[in-house]
């Protein structure tokens, strides 16, 4: 099983307001995590404190880590498509592939005035995250590998037939395109999202938040159905009967949820091990959760050389260099 | 405080300065030449390390334009990447005003400043062009001349962010309700850079900028805009200090005056190759021109009508207009002189080498614009990869050190102290 680690806490251990999350990140690349994800929102947390942005503090941590994916929150509500794609594509590109992407649809309408806008109705919101994913794989895909030539003789940097305009158009905005940057290491950035956005079938990893096991099977089951490479079950975590004061601030469980001892937390996940693909823990508070998860995951299996290589996922066949 | 010399690098990634055909090229999309190349910078004690933008690639007549280098990542992204690699060096992210969301883009610059430790900074650029506008919600939304209207608000807004307030701004050009969610740095906010040369430009540099990204590196012109801007400062009760001016320049060393020389002409020979003397010129035919020889006399066939192909990169309006009665002036000045179409484009074409010398001379030179106050600094614009930057930190970085006009180690560690503004 691959395990992912979110390293903003859940809601129940907030981390203070200036944190990177470096020492998170570290620890969680020596206790062999495939991947931490970064949380993010527009606005600052409802309790006060401050929230710096997932996309800069997973590239600053790109370069203090070696091994690890790197999976920053952005909103496709809340920013420009183009800029998305780009940074996610530098990410991958300063990570020497280890980027990845949680799917965020900030919908409030707080979130969205500070762009300006109002939130969207269901159809639009599903119709506006598909619109992002797909013109942001179509830009990664719009420099072929080889499109840079150098090629002395005829003074040509580029070859231009292998880099592409993507002409698309979406519900809400177009994008003519090619990318700034070149194809990433991984050739699509690692895309995670929950299956409740309702694109599994454009996902890398679907996430599934269910309260209980007969659900996450289910679900697993259907997102599989619905064409996702991998599934990950959402995990609350709080180990240990000493910090139960931890959960007061935890609302009623979304997903999964396992307080208590290490050992019935290993039977949780033997029993997860023919459901998913893997899990995402949300440790309630990261600094007494994470040494406690690392002692009781044990050795881990090596990491590949990019996130998609760890997770056992193919490096995608370019789609414009496959239709040409 | 002695008027000291500040140094920055704007890493280009497009277009032809850089030469790709240098024996030494450092692939300049890598991440392992950024952080080389960052490294280097802070060795020789610079102030800080520009990236450029430009968001859409560059094309001639409807196809992506193939003989500069091209490919670049995103600024603020690829900065926090080299934040995590350096300690001292500022890091300057060239971001517009047209294409972006005010609360997003401070929000992101506020977050690089933070994970930097207060070493980020923001070259302000308007970028308001419809080609490019094509990659975003809104292309083509903002009229030429409101541009530095909306740039003005957007600034606004963001200092106010900065500053830890809520904003709420409702007007016909910026539309926002949102409240600060990064902690402050430890220089407080981003520093402000201003790259625009327009009268609308100086006068936001004027307006809210800590540092003028010129393009005025000849002497005379350098102390006319020097000037220029303190007059305007003045009219906004900001004092002349208040302000660096650090125009771009590209800088060429020799051993010798005569060893420069030759290797300025040859740069400039590689930086316009045939194939790229050929398709500059197409730029204002609107034709093919490709079975013209670059060595022969120019086009005897007329331009298109029309305007100038917008899709080469971001080119003043000045050079944008009047292109019927430019190439009339090439024609005269072809024939005047006897000038091959690949002579006529060196000839013509604003790219320059700014500094041509040995390091004495050039370090020279740079004390009397620094003791004048005719520049604070300059923004070197490399040809090479990392030939350039290695040079001028080795040999001329030492020269500026002996003139007493150059810092000896840095003395601070934000981006505001290193270039001495409060
Ligand atoms: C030295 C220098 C560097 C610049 N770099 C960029 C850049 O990287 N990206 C960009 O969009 N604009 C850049 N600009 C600004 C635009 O080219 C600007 O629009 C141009 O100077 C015209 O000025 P105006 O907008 O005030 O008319 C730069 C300007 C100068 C002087």
């Amino acid at each position: 099983m691959h395990f992912a680690l979110e390293i903003d806490g859940s809601g129940a251990g907030s981390p203070p307001a200036t944190a990177i999350g470096l020492g998170a990140a570290q620890a969680a690349e020596a206790a062999g995590f495939a991947l931490v994800t970064l949380a993010d929102s527009p606005l600052p947390p409802p309790g006060g404190g401050g929230r710096v942005e997932a996309g800069v503090r997973a590239a600053f941590l790109a370069r203090r880590t070696g091994r690890i994916g790197l999976a920053p929150t952005l909103h496709v509500t809340t920013t420009e498509p183009f800029h998305l794609a780009t940074q996610l594509a530098s990410l991958d590109h300063a990570s020497l592939g280890r980027a990845g992407w949680v799917v965020g649809a900030e919908n409030s309408e707080a979130a969205l005035a500070t762009v300006g806008a109002q939130p969207l109705g269901e159809d639009e919101l599903r119709r506006e995250v598909a619109d992002v994913i797909d013109v942001a794989r179509q830009l990664w895909d719009s420099w072929e590998d080889d499109a840079v030539i150098r090629e002395h003789a005829t003074g040509r940097f580029l070859d231009p037939d292998r880099v592409h305009h993507v002409n698309f158009t979406g519900a809400r905005f177009s994008v003519t395109g090619p990318l700034i940057t070149p194809r990433p290491p991984q050739g699509q950035v690692v895309v995670l999202g929950a299956d409740t956005l309702g694109v599994t079938g454009r996902l890398d990893i679907a996430l599934i938040a269910a309260p209980d096991l007969d659900e996450v099977a289910e679900r697993a089951r259907q997102a599989r159905a619905d064409g996702a490479p991998l599934v990950f079950a959402e995990l609350d975590v709080l180990l240990g009967e000493d910090q139960l004061d931890a959960l007061t601030p935890w609302g009623p469980p979304r997903r999964l949820r396992h307080t208590g001892s290490a050992g019935e937390l290993r039977t949780l996940l033997d029993r997860l091990e023919g459901l998913v693909d893997g899990v995402r823990f949300h440790p309630a508070v990261l600094s007494i959760d994470l040494p406690r998860l690392a002692a009781t995951l044990g050795a881990r299996p090596g990491a590949g050389r990019t996130l998609r290589e760890t997770l056992g996922l193919p490096r995608p066949v370019n789609q414009f260099a496959a239709a040409r | 405080m002695p008027h000291r010399l500040h140094l920055g690098v704007f890493f280009t990634g497009v277009g032809p300065q850089l030469l790709w055909t240098a024996p030494d090229f450092a692939e300049h999309t890598h991440i392992d030449t950024f952080i080389a190349t960052a490294k280097t910078l802070e060795r020789g004690l610079f102030d800080a390390f520009f990236l450029g933008e430009g968001l859409r690639v560059r094309e001639n007549r409807g196809r992506v334009y193939d003989l500069d280098v091209a490919g670049r990542p995103d600024a603020i992204t690829q900065l926090a990447a080299l934040a995590a690699e350096t300690e001292r060096i500022g890091l300057v992210a060239t971001q517009n005003t047209t294409y972006n969301f005010p609360a997003d883009l401070a929000r992101r610059l506020a977050s690089l400043d933070l994970v930097s430790g207060g070493r980020a900074g923001w070259n302000i650029v308007t970028t308001d062009n419809a080609w490019t506008g094509e990659n975003f919600r809104h292309g083509g939304w903002l009229p030429h001349e409101r541009r530095y209207e909306r740039a003005a608000q957007f600034v606004e807004a963001a200092k106010a962010l900065w500053a830890g307030d809520r904003v709420e701004r409702h007007t016909d050009l910026v539309g926002l309700s949102a409240a600060p969610t990064v902690p402050a740095s430890p220089q407080g906010r981003p520093v402000l850079f201003q790259a625009g040369d327009s009268a609308g430009g100086r006068d936001l540099a004027a307006r809210h900028a800590d540092v003028v990204f010129s393009a005025n590196t000849d002497y005379d012109k350098a102390v006319e805009y020097a000037a220029d801007l303190r007059k305007r400062l003045a009219e906004y009760g900001r004092s002349p200090d208040s302000l660096r001016i650090l125009p771009g320049a590209s800088v060429v060393l020799g051993d010798t005056p005569a060893e420069a020389a030759e290797k300025a002409a040859w740069i400039q020979r590689e930086q316009t190759t045939g194939p790229r003397a050929i398709a500059f010129l197409e730029q204002y035919w609107g034709k093919d021109l490709s079975g013209y020889d670059p060595d022969g006399p120019l086009p005897d066939i007329e331009p298109a009508d029309g305007e100038l192909d917008p899709s080469r990169g971001t080119i003043p309006i000045h050079l944008r207009t009047g292109k019927l009665e430019r190439v009339a002036e090439w024609r005269r000045l072809s024939a005047d002189r006897g000038l091959s179409i690949r002579d006529l484009v060196i000839e013509v074409n604003p790219r320059h080498n700014s500094f041509v010398g040995t390091p004495g001379d050039i370090a020279d030179e740079w004390e009397r614009y620094v003791r004048t106050r005719a520049v604070d600094g300059f923004n070197i614009l490399p040809q090479e990869l990392p030939g350039t930057i290695e040079d001028i930190v080795d040999k001329l970085v030492p020269e500026l050190q002996e003139r007493g006009i150059y810092r000896t180690g840095y003395e601070g560690h934000t981006l505001r102290e290193h270039l001495d503004l409060s």
